[in-house]
């Protein structure tokens, strides 16, 4: 059975292609790409046609940084739910952290998460393993493991690996099995009870802040060890301008660092806690708009590397308390696409670039045969209108939770189809 | 759509009367004091008080009264009225208390007045004197002492202006504006 | 002759003309303290709820005598003072108040913001009294009360506030309302107790007491907490004395007029001298008279109002 996807503007920043394409999908792989009405007669004469006039054909997007909650906190998200919202979103492949409970620091704890995620069929769910046993920040966990038993990176997202000597290891040990330690760049000592970024605004609400340098602090060290490590360090959610030019500097110089960006972190900023909104608390936490701009620049220049949402769905339970008390984070997998495009409104990025952020990126510092629309490939694709204007709802999302800062945003690109693997994850028109 | 009840001179007369009949009903000023209730029974009770002295040659005790925090009404959802100052700096014990108002209707704010008077302590007795009665009692409440009885239609509005407040001496009966 | 606010979650959120009628209404409540008879039958029947989740005598004791000298019925709870407390029990707590129908909720809280939370889940109005360290919104007005009935105008006058500024709810409120009243703030303490960015509220720092306290007509002396000395914030309260102490010595630089302040408990010796809290310039225990007058005040203005027809 074949699928032809004709009529779209396929953007494949893998194989540099924008323009008129069909897409002929086989047996779960790409086929054929060829320009408009040229795929032969005969190979589309049964196949079931996908009409996406008006709208991008693009790789389905890779999230390297979402929190499914499962095993241990369901009544958040499951793998199921959070794969139904990865695939309404667009995505057809996200990374998993480690932290739930128990922690995947094993073998048996990756391969309930793989498993899971093949018994709900929707997206590719790669599972990242912790990089220190129980995120305790004592010991290393079984890296060699962990990868064999199929994760893709090492973390212990949520918190940072603090002890310096343990992040020398993490990285050194690492080098054997080439994945890349993701670190979640937080000096403690700095943010001990803090919730929202250290500012003006966190004086005005009374609430303790986590300043700045608290991330800068951790990025500096991490690259200072990385100089004779060696290893991948991947700088997860980066927050802080001065974060982004560390970067920079680190990337100069050659060293193997990359990093991504949640979209929250380009859209708002510590104004968005005035009201105590907790959905507006997170960590890293909402920073300023000076620390916006740098961050635009990263994006424009390339030190960002990619787009990562780190979707974080928590119960109502958990964020409608005193703010001081909430947990952090927000949804992001189904408003990713619309504030990412804001970016391409606002001309900081093109639309190719935001599609490559979102895709070609995110897999090559994960060394993922994704990402692509060759011919041969998994035919993990998404179709999206660019132009379709709508206001975020969060009561419609699939996610299992609701937190997300956006209700009442009025924003533009929707999603229409996610394919993984030729098959229909996601469609609109069944809304 | 006003038209005058009173001017300057039948005020003064009223109050030069109302004066001479409250001096007599209590054998003089010995033991009485006048209370006025805010805005206009206060310029009401000096004026009095000012026409007694006179007469007298004596001093007498003087209070105002806001009645504000005993209205009935004031649960009810109505605006606000600006809370000013009560100030009776006298005992009311033994004392024969003139209470004065501008204009008697209802008689709720009267029945206030009283309550208020009462938590300051226990005086001989309460009198009434008021400018204006034109009627329409809702409370078993009648005056001592009356400048003019003028009855009225209720939907009408009664207003005494005073020069101390209003800059002329003048009383006057409005259809409501509203 | 409506403030313009439901509920006084904070100074922040009143206009000039607010605190002004506020303290109007404050003034004219005052004169009722000195009866014999302490009590006006206003709010007869209304239902006034302390709900305390955090200890405190004195505010709660102030804001039980207002509602009691306006005749409402005051119910006083006070929540577990527990950190574990999680807001479902603030929300369900508040939820179950609110089925009895209270007229007023006056909460405090030791999370910042927990009074805002309360009031999207409530109808009643909500008195803040102190939440975290964010404000204490009837602390201030009773300072500015205080203030205003020694010079007359508040236009103008010129502040300092000492102290742990940055852990200082009253000090938040303080600097919100003196700004909005055309009063110049001045904050003076160590730099590790002064919160970051407060320049850009338009607020003067400064670390040296005396010196700052030269031309100011009050001076508002915080209390320092104990614990700020193992939180690495304070070398030594010994040391923060050296410093920080208001003295007859600090004192003698300034302007002879100036009116000295405190929103208690006072640590006698450590952030106020003894003579000097008992001396003449002193008003600390004015404050506390006032405090029930603008308490007072407060329900006044905020009952009825919310069912307020507009015919």
């Amino acid at each position: 059975m074949r699928t032809l996807i004709k009529n779209g503007q396929v953007i494949d920043p893998a194989n540099q292609i924008d323009g008129s394409f069909d897409i002929l999908i086989n047996n779960r792989k790409i086929e054929a790409v060829a320009p408009r009405g040229k795929v032969p007669a005969s190979k589309i004469k049964d196949a079931q046609v996908i009409d996406a006039k008006d709208c991008v054909v693009a790789p389905g997007f890779c999230d390297m940084h979402v929190h499914f909650r499962e095993p241990g906190h369901e009544y958040k998200e499951t793998i199921e739910t959070g794969s139904a919202s990865a695939a309404a979103g667009g995505f057809s492949t996200v990374a998993v952290m480690p932290n739930t409970s128990p922690v995947n620091d094993s073998r048996s704890v990756t391969e309930l998460i793989l498993s899971q995620a093949k018994k709900t069929g929707l997206v590719n769910v790669l599972p990242i393993g912790a990089i220190t046993r129980g995120l305790k920040g004592e010991t290393l966990s079984d890296m060699g493991e962990l990868k064999e038993s199929g994760c893709i990176g090492y973390s212990d997202d949520g918190k940072p690996v603090m002890d310096s000597e343990l992040m020398r290891r993490a990285l050194e040990y690492s080098r054997m099995f080439d994945l890349p330690c993701i670190q979640h760049s937080e000096i403690l000592d700095l943010t001990r009870g803090g919730c929202m970024n250290e500012g003006i605004v966190s004086t005005e609400l009374g609430l303790k802040g986590m300043p700045v340098e608290a991330e800068d602090i951790m990025v500096f060290r991490d690259i200072c060890l990385l100089q004779k490590t060696g290893g991948r360090l991947h700088v997860a959610h980066i927050s802080s301008g001065g974060a982004v030019d560390l970067v920079r500097q680190a990337k100069a110089k050659g060293l193997p660092v990359t990093c991504e960006v949640a979209p929250h972190h380009f859209t708002l900023t510590e104004e968005a806690c005035r009201s105590y909104d907790t959905n507006a608390k997170m960590s890293p936490p909402l920073r300023t708009d000076e620390d916006i701009e740098l961050i635009k620049e990263g994006l424009r220049d390339g030190t960002i590397d990619m787009i990562a949402t780190d979707h974080a769905p928590h119960d109502l339970a958990d964020k409608q308390v005193e703010f001081s008390n909430a947990c952090f984070g927000i949804v992001g997998l189904e408003t990713a696409l619309p504030l990412t495009l804001k970016l391409v409104d606002e001309k900081v990025i093109t639309l190719q670039k935001a599609v490559d952020l979102l895709t070609q990126q995110p897999c090559r510092v994960f060394n993922l045969d994704k990402g692509t629309l060759g011919v041969g490939k998994d035919a993990d694709i998404v179709i999206f209108n660019p132009d379709t204007q709508y206001t975020i709802d969060p009561a419609k999302f699939k996610s299992r939770s609701k937190n997300s800062p956006y209700k009442g945003w009025k924003v533009r690109g929707k999603v229409l189809h996610t394919l993984v693997a030729g098959k229909t994850v996601y469609s609109a028109h069944n809304e | 759509m006003s038209s005058t009840l009173l001017n300057t001179k039948d005020i003064s007369r009223a109050v030069s009367r109302i004066s001479h009949e409250i001096l007599e009903r209590n054998r003089g000023a010995g033991n009485i004091a006048l209370v006025g209730i805010r805005t206009r029974g206060v310029v009401l009770s000096q004026r009095l008080k000012e026409q007694i002295e006179e007469i007298e040659d004596v001093t007498v005790d003087h209070g105002v009264l806001d009645i504000t925090l005993y209205r009935d009404d004031l649960a009810a959802g109505i605006q606000k009225p600006e809370l000013k100052k009560t100030d009776i700096s006298f005992a009311l014990e033994d004392k024969h208390i003139i209470l004065c108002d501008d204009v008697l209707f209802t008689g709720r704010t009267i029945r206030a007045a009283i309550d208020a008077l009462m938590d300051f302590g226990r005086p001989s007795s309460v009198q009434l004197a008021v400018l204006i009665d034109r009627g329409h009692r809702e409370l078993p409440i009648r005056p001592d002492y009356v400048g003019k009885n003028i009855p009225t239609a209720k939907s009408k509005r009664v207003q005494v202006l005073f020069n101390e407040e209003d800059g002329e001496d003048k009383v006057i009966i409005q259809e409501q504006s509203n | 002759m409506l403030l313009s606010t439901k509920s006084i979650l904070g100074t922040k959120e009143l206009t000039k003309q607010d605190i002004q009628q506020i303290l109007d209404t404050a003034e004219s409540f005052k004169e009722i303290s000195t009866r014999a008879i302490k009590k006006v039958p206003t709010l007869r029947g209304k239902t006034i709820i302390n709900l305390f989740f955090e200890p405190s005598t004195r505010t709660r004791t102030s804001f039980e005598i207002a509602g009691k000298r306006l005749s409402a019925d005051v119910i006083n709870i006070s929540g577990s003072t527990s950190s574990t407390v999680k807001g479902e029990n603030l929300i369900d707590t508040a939820r179950n108040l609110e089925a009895m129908n209270p007229d007023i909720l006056v909460v405090r809280h030791h999370c910042s913001g927990a009074p805002a939370l309360l009031s999207q889940f409530v109808n009643s109005p909500i008195i803040n009294a102190g939440d975290g360290t964010h404000e204490h919104p009837s602390q201030a007005l009773l300072d500015l009360l205080t203030i205003r009935s020694h010079r007359g105008d508040l236009e103008g006058l010129k502040v300092a506030i000492v102290g742990d500024i940055n852990h200082s709810r009253v000090a938040r409120s303080n600097i919100k309302a003196m700004q909005t009243m055309g009063m110049k703030v001045r904050v003076v303490g160590p730099p590790p107790l002064i919160p970051v960015g407060l320049e850009r509220l338009g607020v003067e720092v400064s670390h040296n007491l005396s010196e700052a306290i030269k031309d100011v007509d009050v001076v508002m002396v915080l209390r320092i907490q104990l614990e700020r000395q193992n939180q690495g914030l304070l070398s030594s309260l010994r040391e923060y004395s050296n410093y920080f102490c208001l003295t007859s010595e600090t004192l003698a630089k300034a302007r002879d007029d100036i009116l000295i302040i405190h929103p208690g408990p006072v640590n006698r010796g450590i952030e106020i001298a003894l003579d000097v809290m008992e001396g003449p310039r002193s008003l600390i225990l004015n404050q506390v008279t006032n405090g029930v007058a603008i308490r007072m005040a407060l329900f006044y203005l905020l009952l009825g109002e919310n069912n307020a027809n507009p015919n």
